[in-house]
């Protein structure tokens, strides 16, 4: 029996999308995740190193070692260090500070961090909110303004701010990530729903909700392979936008990634188990398709590098 | 192409006997085109039928069983390429590979790290369950002590590599009945490793350089030569091609019904990489992309359980909710005075819950209500956490028993049924409490400040 490989019959395509202004792309795939071997590969995923606006508690103390405790509470040199000593892609800064639950920044106060931090580096820079359906509105019109001309990602735009988000974003010339919870309809009714807007497909990422490894991982994976493949196989117009997860909160939240040797000594060393934590519910979420993976930690950064490339061959 | 129920139904007696366990022939010719039956089962069949049926109800992907006893390991039999297709069935297995090149210090050490490779969660045992064992030094005897040695330690089903048949054959001699995996039958050896297998009815590993458009030459030989359980190494020159093959081998076997490459593939990331960090994440990849098994160079307690635990994701019934037990969960070592909340055994609610409550270091008591596995919102929804439920199960739970006060807190997110509740539950005070798990450790700060 001579066997010859049977390519998948593909009906669609992944529409690329720019970002920030240095020539970074993402998307552009003519098959499913990591299978070249059959065509147009598109773009590799790009892996975008989360920073804080506020000085983070409760960080497991290798996370805080491997990044540094002098620059924890200084976005700027937070962000500028992920460009230009752990080769990451992109810089996510994340406005949790804003939240009003928490330190309650006001929009102007996350304006001035979000330019500050855009203005350090020269890669894309993607902005997420506290994810405070009322303040991200209001924080996103200021942060969109001043950010002007960067070309960023802001979001999560949700169906119930995703006008005024997306407004911003097409007045002031940026992409949105538009989250879902887990949900392959929801996640085409928002982009139809952006869409009717006017904003241009290619300005737009999902963000399908992420679970972490152990922790709705496997229902975040599900949803993003029945997205590539409605995008992909169907020709879903509408789910033809690349995948953005914001998964450093939720992989750093997990007791397994979080607790010390000393508590759990079952469990191995601790620095290198949430390392892998957080490199394993990327690989996971990378042969489901995404894009973009926001994470937290430098060597998580270069081992799914690695692995990018030699998966992608 | 394969046969529907109704088209095997078609080649069998018609006699609805019985003998096969089913009721009906018919049923019987449904569970064999499911892939859930075996045809030798039907003692009646005719030789003919037998002979049309037997090659195109055979499921796609074998399902091939290493080791033995009740630590064997079931690899293959899988349906569908997406999980949410239906689902995955037979998780794949994970273990280190030993080499009896290693100094006894080395070997010990290894066959400690498996044994630790053990991890309770969500009420299921998650471990590494399969261990390779390698002869790299060539001499038989090296490799037969190594082989009994790794046997007695550890009663894994085994991998024992080796692609001279006298070094395979010294070693299946060390551990007789224990149906190990051979692993190396190559275009060289084909014939004395088969002969081999066919001696000690052990399952084969076919293993090709140049990956799996050889490989089907072969296992369409081995399975010639009367040896049916079959698993297959795809390409290792490069993790792209040994992913590439993993997909294009689950394809052929499921849509194109290509037999010769119907069998579970087996990957290892010890090949391809020093670096252990890239080699776990490597073979996270091979998990979730197919592999039957996977071998690891390294599988200290931080690599082996996000390893364990991804498995356990990706192999989970996406259509069946995994549930913890009913019970009360002690947190933070809790007294008398310590909180009460209740919640549903959703294993993704308790976990984002417990972990949060523990995360506040408030002893707490968490009681979990058997909710069908439901999250708060859903099981609400279905009636199912709805006050006069929750009434029955805080009083059968025993939690009056644990704690001097009565004051319950509920999810924020059925705030609504609290009135009701306080009627159901005349002893309790009903407070509710917060919407979402991350809120939970400002909200027991507070309420026990
Ligand atoms: S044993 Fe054979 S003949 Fe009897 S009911 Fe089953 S399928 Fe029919």
């Amino acid at each position: 029996m001579v066997y010859s490989p049977a390519a998948e019959k593909y009906n669609g395509e992944i529409g690329e999308v720019v970002l920030g202004t240095d020539g970074v792309k993402v998307g552009g795939q003519k098959v499913l995740p990591f299978q070249g071997f059959e065509g147009e590969a598109g773009n590799h995923p790009i892996i975008a190193i989360e920073v804080l606006d506020v000085e983070p508690e409760g960080w497991p103390e290798a996370l805080v070692e491997a990044i540094g405790q002098d620059v924890l509470g200084d976005p700027v040199a937070w962000a500028k260090k992920a460009q230009d000593e752990w080769g990451a892609d992109a810089v996510c800064l994340s406005l949790v500070g804003t939240d009003p639950n928490a330190a309650d920044r006001s929009p102007d106060e996350a304006a001035e961090t979000a330019k500050a931090v855009s203005d350090a580096i020269s890669m894309p820079l993607i902005v997420y909110g506290s994810g405070n359906v009322e303040k991200d509105a209001e924080v996103f019109q200021r942060v969109g303004e001043v950010l002007q001309g960067a070309n960023a990602v802001i979001g999560p735009v949700k169906e119930d701010n995703y006008k005024t988000i997306a407004a911003a974003a097409m007045g002031f010339g940026h992409v949105v990530a538009g989250e879902t919870p887990i949900d392959v309809n929801m996640a085409k009714q928002l982009n139809i729903l952006m869409t009717n807007l006017g904003l241009p497909a290619d300005k737009i990422l999902v963000d399908p909700s992420t679970g972490a490894l152990g922790y709705g991982l496997d229902y975040t994976f599900s949803v993003m392979e029945r997205d590539r493949l409605s995008a992909l196989l169907q020709g879903d117009k509408v789910l033809q936008m690349p995948i953005i997860n914001n998964m450093a909160k939720e992989a750093w939240k997990s007791k397994e990634a979080k607790v010390s040797a000393e508590e759990e000594p079952a469990w191995g060393d601790a620095a290198e188990r949430g390392i892998l934590w957080e490199v394993l519910t990327g690989v996971a979420l990378l042969m489901g398709g995404a894009d973009v993976l926001i994470i937290r930690h430098p060597k998580a950064a270069d081992v799914l590098h690695t692995t990018i490339g030699l998966l992608a061959g | 192409m394969a046969l529907t129920g109704l088209d095997i139904y078609k080649k069998l007696p018609k006699t609805n006997c019985g003998d096969c366990g089913l009721p009906t022939c018919l049923a019987f010719g449904m569970k064999l085109a499911a892939g859930q039956a075996e045809l030798s089962a039907c003692p009646h069949v005719s030789e003919e039928a037998a002979a049309e049926l037997t090659e195109a109800s055979a499921p796609p992907i074998r399902l091939v069983t290493i080791g033995a006893g009740d630590s064997a390991l079931k690899v293959g039999g899988e349906l569908v390429m997406y999980r949410h297709e239906k689902t995955y069935y037979n998780p794949c297995g994970i273990g280190l590979v030993i080499e009896d090149a290693m100094a006894d210090g080395e070997v010990d050490e290894r066959i400690a790290q498996t044994k630790a490779a053990s991890f309770e969660r969500i009420g299921q045992t998650l471990k590494a369950d399969v261990v390779a064992v390698r002869s790299a030094s060539g001499d038989g005897a090296k490799f037969a002590a190594l082989v009994g040695k790794v046997n007695d330690a550890l009663g894994l089903p085994m991998v024992l590599m080796a692609e001279n048949a006298d070094v395979m054959k010294a070693g299946l001699e060390a551990c007789k009945g224990a149906n190990p995996l051979m692993h190396g039958v190559t275009g060289d050896n084909c014939d004395a490793m088969t002969a081999l297998a066919k001696e000690h009815s052990c399952p084969v590993c076919v293993s090709c350089a140049d990956g799996i458009v050889a490989a089907a030459d072969i296992t369409a030989k081995v399975e010639a030569a009367g040896i049916k359980d079959i698993v297959i190494e795809p390409a290792w020159d490069s993790p792209a091609n040994t992913l590439k093959e993993l997909i294009q081998g689950r394809r052929a076997a499921l849509r194109e019904k290509f037999r010769a490459l119907g069998f579970p593939f087996i990957a290892f990331p010890c090949k391809q990489t020093d670096d252990t960090y890239v080699e776990t994440a490597l073979a996270g990849a091979y998990i979730v992309k197919y592999a039957g098994i996977v071998i690891l160079g390294s599988l200290e307690a931080a690599k082996a359980l996000p390893l364990v635990v991804l498995r356990q994701n990706v192999y989970t019934d996406p259509q069946q909710p995994m549930q913890v037990e009913e019970g009360i969960y002690p947190i933070n070592s809790p007294d008398a005075d310590s909180p009460v909340l209740v919640t549903t055994n959703f294993s993704l609610t308790y976990f984002t819950v417990s972990g949060e409550i523990e995360a506040s270091r408030v002893p707490t008591w968490l009681i979990v209500m058997d909710a069908e596995g439901l999250s708060v919102l859903t099981a609400w929804a279905a009636g199912k956490f709805v006050p006069d439920r929750i009434a029955k199960f805080v009083n059968r739970s025993g939690i009056a028993d644990k704690v001097g006060h009565r004051k319950l807190v509920i999810p924020g997110y059925v705030a609504q049924i609290s009135g009701e509740l306080d009627e159901e539950l005349p002893d309790w005070e009903i407070t509710v409490g917060v919407r979402e798990a991350g809120d939970i450790p400002p909200y027991l700060k507070q309420m026990t400040a």
